[in-house]
């Protein structure tokens, strides 16, 4: 106790108390981020799955995933992490953002489920849950605290294995099966695969312009229908027909 | 820290032990859970794409940390560098994932004037 004494302690004691000041000469930086950042991550991801409003949902999601993008940072995966934060949260989820802006009108912003579904999901997440903790505790080796050992930062060998070349090789004299493999194909699929989903999509959602005479007199005969549906549609796309319009409605 | 007290407040002594692979596991399959049980009860279309992204990043969590360089003990076998491109491939694919399955919402969106996804039953048999 003594030692704690000496340095920034010495001040905050008498503020705080012995009980409060002490503890903190003594924290692990790396575990008491660790437990921020998973804190708040696992909490914002039971929200999503408590929450019924949309909007809030993805508020949420997007809480859950910076602070697991944070978890990345702490375990050494500065690349990975940063580009969770990029693309995940500043792609993907303004992506999510702008769909929940677009269909959110006042009857679908909550759409609750039934309250036996909700129990049954908990009875069946309750066990799914103890079965994966208890695998992830189970083994040994993975319970063993960390060596100390520090990695290099990692964003030049994964730029170099995008590109074909293991620079991590541990052994660059091994025969060629034993050594690590590149994921320059992996890459080029994946941009390929990018390039064709994203064409896809914009054909899939685009606004549709053509005005056949046919949904125009149907929207003519369904007026306070077809203003609900006016506001609703993307683009100028008409509902296909006053059924369609009056099963949407209910 | 001092064992004393470390024994006294279980919490403070699980502050000052380092964290290990175990620790990121939980998180992940506390993510994982959560998603899949998103992906059940929400009826909402953009609900259970909300859930299949926090599945996946469960899946990250548990990529990244058998990648770690510093959660690794001693003698430790670590997936390297392959947990962390897995993990980008991943975020990319989930990326793609999540602007098909926008379209095909928005899609329905227009046609079905609604979001929820009991209405789609239209191809039942």
């Amino acid at each position: 106790m003594m030692a704690f004494v000496s340095g920034p302690t010495a001040v905050i004691e008498p503020l705080l108390g012995l009980g409060l000041a002490l503890p903190v000469a003594g924290v692990n930086w790396h575990t008491f981020f660790f437990l921020l950042f998973a804190a708040v991550a696992c909490g914002f991801a039971v929200a999503v799955v408590a929450a019924d409003n949309v909007v809030r949902m993805a508020l949420y999601l997007v809480l859950s995933l910076g602070a697991t993008a944070g978890l990345f940072f702490l375990a050494g995966a500065e690349f990975v992490g940063a580009m969770q934060l990029m693309i995940y949260v500043g792609g993907t989820l303004v992506l999510l953002v702008f769909g929940v802006m677009l269909t959110a009108q006042a009857p679908f912003v909550s759409i609750k489920g039934s309250a036996g579904d909700r129990v049954l999901a908990g009875v069946v997440g309750a066990v799914l849950l103890a079965v994966l903790l208890q695998a992830a505790l189970s083994v040994p080796a993975w319970r063993r605290p960390a060596s100390g050992h520090v990695g290099q930062p990692a964003a030049t060998p994964i730029g170099m294995a995008l590109v074909g070349v293991r620079v991590d090789e541990p052994d660059p004299a091994a025969p060629a099966k034993n050594r690590r493999s590149g994921y320059l194909l992996p890459f080029e699929i994946v941009s390929v695969h990018l390039l064709v989903v994203l064409v896809g999509a914009a054909y899939l959602a685009r606004a549709k312009r053509r005005k056949t005479p046919r949904a125009i007199e149907v929207a003519a005969s369904v007026e306070p229908a077809a203003s609900v549906a006016e506001h609703a549609a993307i683009g100028r796309d008409r509902p296909r027909g006053a059924s369609v319009l009056a099963g949407g409605r209910s | 820290m001092n064992p004393s007290v470390a024994s006294l407040v279980p919490v403070l002594g699980f502050l000052s032990e380092p964290v290990s692979v175990a620790h990121y596991l939980v998180v992940g399959a506390i993510l994982f859970v959560s998603g899949v049980a998103c992906m059940a009860v929400k009826r909402n279309a953009l609900g259970v794409l909300m859930g299949i992204e926090l599945v996946l990043n469960g899946a990250n969590v548990n990529f990244v940390a058998f990648a770690s360089p510093y959660l690794q003990a001693e003698g430790g076998r670590s997936l390297g560098l392959d947990g962390q491109l897995i993990a980008l491939f991943v975020i990319l694919l989930a990326a793609a994932e999540a602007a098909v399955a926008l379209a095909i919402t928005l899609n329905f969106y227009n046609n079905h004037a609604t979001v929820d996804v009991d209405r789609a039953d239209d191809l039942k048999g």
